[in-house]
């Protein structure tokens, strides 16, 4: 008797255990905000197909990690030549693309020519631009000449847009990406879904979750009964601060507030009248309250800015104090401009939370000096197409969430329409300079030009507000880039 | 005048006795009164200034001074519910206008023509009353784009065929009376006859349904706004503020709950007021009771 209760105890601790080690989960479903309008990284701007992809799917000679730093990718380890314009990258070897097919030399030279070609697609050709030569030296060792330093190459190679295709599949990557990352794209449920599995031939350290499942929850209202009733584990970019309180004292979630590279602005068409007139835009500068915008659209989270640069960068300088707070001053020049009696415009607001409560505090505050907004919310789709590509407003809030964009400001046709030859001359000669004290005064100078134009109304730095189940760690606290990594990301029971 | 061939003898003495009566309709008044009170009152004052945010102020509990609380701008919702009140008569209030204006004539010319002009102008009925209304209101709001005015021209096209169906039925029920056989023999032509003997004795239909399409106006125009389509900001709806609530549901609960019950018992009053005058006018209730 005692024999068999000793047999049937060890029997039990054995399937306890077991059970036990098979019961941490693999799967994970990530809520999303936005859908991507396609799901090839070279060629969209869309933040939300790098918030699927980047890392994932896709892998670039370099990568971005957490903290903003750049590490070695598919290249395993480079060297530089001593005037800084020939990398030579020693890539890794034994990788595969998920159709099956060798990745090699070839494959980055195709990628980084195809990039940088006249027909390029690429939404971020500027990373390009110091490339004169990619080289195939053997299979596994690409050399890459560069037309003048850049100090900044390395990062550019970790983007998103930089990421490695196969020339069989690169057409294709629209609807059915094939990269080398640790995972591989099963299916995309338009409107609902994307899947990915775990890719079985992925070259580097093994992923902890076998299926991942990013479910688009466009409705921010959605969003905390989709993480309270279980259908949805993690939403690494929540998108309504506000609501976050709801979550942040329940122990089945962990809430963590981060910080991103997303300046958000309140963009003026710089060509409009009476926006084309400096008075008008400092004037708005002054009427806005950073401090009440922050409270209201970010829940206080947001830390202000005064120029189109991240407090994290080394290269920040604080010129919030430029234009405080200041309702009669804001008056006095618009009555320099000859609009004592102030006017009217429209205020475009795409859908996110920061771009709708932050365009009704601001409409409040501009009503103040004299400026009275209408305001008009508009869907993604429409935004980018009015705003965005045909210029077809006055005001408009959004957050631009790439790293290090100060040079869009020297864009011809942004939808700033800004022009300014003294600022394009500094991008040029930034461009062009790889001493870093003498990049870090430029761009401080692009910096105070911006601010000193008034070019757009600069608010604060976005929050990141991530809230995922407590049991689950190695998601990213901040995001120096748009990505969902989920290489590091597992249950821990 | 002419209301003497139609409407058995009752002066308006009786009627007001029987409204003092009845208890659907008393209680109908009494809250519609109320909320149109508050709307004239919210054009002269205001607790507090609806436009002005102060964020500081933000989601405040019921209190003293902010009864209803404030919302997530710190503005205050008694006031706002006050001046949203006064939006949702105005929307309610024209599109039951337009749908009046232009869908009894429509019924009451099918109804005294008949043949093919009838069946032509209730065919084109049913094709707008196919759609779904909020749906359609959807759509010609994100065509024309959002405001108050698309808002209230889109409910008020949708008000046209219910109108007129009951303008059509209501007097369908009267022509073969024998009044208007009489009319007729006195030489009177279609329009006279409608005007003066039919249209009086379909009013009573006509004030009903008025009631309830100025109910359904009311959350139609609320269900645009909390789509977004209706009342831009910052002028305050009942819609909106339901929207604004409904992240915060669980942190503020104010914020959705008075004005939820602002739209409740709005829709209610003028259900009761609706369900009143049907009870004092119609003849068939009062042989009821």
């Amino acid at each position: 008797m005692k024999l068999w209760k000793t047999i049937l105890t060890a029997a039990g601790l054995v399937v306890a255990t077991g059970t036990s080690a098979f019961a941490v989960r693999t799967d994970l479903v990530i809520g999303i905000t936005l859908e991507p309008p396609h799901l090839d990284p070279t060629a969209g701007a869309a933040a939300a197909i790098d918030e699927v992809l980047y890392a994932n799917v896709f892998e670039g000679l370099t990568r971005i990690g957490p903290n903003g730093e750049v590490l070695p990718d598919l290249a395993e380890s480079w060297t530089v030549s001593d005037d800084g314009k020939v990398y030579t990258f020693k890539l890794h070897t034994g990788v595969k693309f998920h159709d099956g097919t060798d990745f090699n030399a070839d494959d980055v030279k195709f990628s980084l020519d195809r990039a940088r070609a006249d027909n390029s697609v690429n939404a971020q050709k500027g990373l390009f631009a110091a490339i004169d030569t990619v080289e195939v030296a053997d299979p596994g060792t690409v050399k890459i000449t560069l037309k003048n330093p850049q100090s900044s190459f390395l990062y550019n190679m970790g983007w998103g847009d930089a990421v490695i295709v196969a020339p069989e599949t690169a057409d294709t990557n629209k609807e059915k990406p094939v990269g080398t990352g640790p995972f591989r794209f099963q299916s995309w449920a338009k409107g609902s879904s994307i899947t990915l599995i775990k890719s079985d031939t992925y070259w580097g350290a093994p992923v902890s979750l076998d299926k991942a499942e990013f479910r688009i929850v466009p409705d921010a209202a959605a969003a905390i009964p989709a993480l309270l009733s279980g259908d949805v584990q993690a939403f690494p970019f929540f998108p309504d601060p506000d609501s976050v309180a709801q979550v942040k004292d329940d122990p089945r979630f962990k809430v963590v507030i981060g910080a991103t590279e997303g300046e958000t602005i309140l963009s003026i068409n710089n060509k409009k009248p009476p926006f084309d007139r400096l008075q008008v835009r400092q004037a708005i500068s002054f009427a806005l309250d950073r401090k009440a915008i922050i409270d209201g659209a970010s829940a206080g989270l947001g830390v202000p800015i005064g120029s189109h640069m991240s407090p994290a960068n080394k290269a920040y300088v604080d010129l919030t104090g430029l234009y405080p707070h200041n309702v009669e001053r804001a008056r006095e020049l618009l009555k320099e401009a000859g609009l004592e009696n102030g006017f009217k415009a429209t205020l475009k607001l795409p859908p996110p939370p920061y771009a709708r409560l932050g365009g009704e505090i601001i409409a409040s505050q501009l009503r103040d000096v004299g400026i009275d907004l209408q305001i008009v919310p508009v869907e993604w789709a429409q935004w980018l197409d009015q705003v965005f590509t045909k210029k077809d407003y006055d005001l408009t809030i959004v957050s631009h969430t790439e790293p290090n964009d100060i040079d869009i400001y020297s864009r011809k046709d942004y939808y700033f329409n800004y022009d300014n030859p003294t600022f394009d001359k500094i991008i040029a000669d930034l461009n062009l300079t790889s001493d870093e004290a003498k990049r870090m005064t430029l761009l401080g100078e692009a910096q105070k030009i911006l601010a000193d134009d008034a070019v757009v109304g600069f608010l604060y730095e976005l929050p990141k507000a991530g809230v995922w189940d407590a049991k689950l760690e190695g998601f990213w606290e901040n995001a120096p880039i748009q990505a969902n990594d989920l290489t590091k990301v597992k249950w821990t029971e | 005048m002419t209301l003497r061939f139609d409407i058995p003898e009752e002066n308006f003495a009786d009627i007001l006795v029987k409204a003092f009566t009845n208890r659907s309709f008393l209680a109908g008044f009494v809250i519609t009164a109320l909320v149109a009170a508050v709307a004239i009152v919210s054009f002269f004052w205001t607790p507090f200034d609806v436009t002005k945010l102060i964020i500081a102020d933000k989601t405040q509990a019921p209190s003293p001074a902010h009864w209803f609380g404030t919302d997530h701008f710190g503005r205050d919702i008694l006031s706002m519910i006050m001046v949203g009140a006064r939006n949702s008569i105005a929307v309610a209030l024209v599109a039951v206008g337009i749908g009046m204006g232009i869908g009894v004539p429509l019924g009451a010319f099918a109804a005294a023509r008949g043949g093919i002009a009838d069946e032509a102008v209730m065919r084109l009925n049913d094709l707008v009353f196919a759609f779904p209304a909020l749906l359609s209101a959807i759509m010609i709001t994100a065509i024309f784009g959002p405001g108050a005015l698309n808002a209230i021209i889109a409910i008020g096209i949708f008000n046209i065929p219910v109108f007129a169906r009951v303008a059509r039925a209501g007097a369908l029920a009267i022509w073969p009376r024998d009044f208007i056989l009489a009319a007729r023999a006195a030489g009177k032509g279609k329009t006279l006859i409608t005007l003066e003997h039919v249209l009086p004795n379909i009013v009573t239909l006509l004030l009903v349904q008025g009631t309830i399409q100025f109910a359904l106006g009311i959350l139609a125009e609320a269900g645009l706004s909390y789509v977004g389509l209706g009342t831009q900001p910052p002028m305050p709806s009942w819609g909106r503020m339901l929207f604004d609530a409904q992240t915060r549901m669980v942190a503020a609960p104010w914020m959705a709950i008075f004005p939820g019950m602002a739209i409740v018992v709005t829709v209610l009053g003028l259900n009761l007021l609706g369900d009143g005058i049907a009870d004092i006018l119609d003849p068939r209730s009062r042989r009821q009771r």
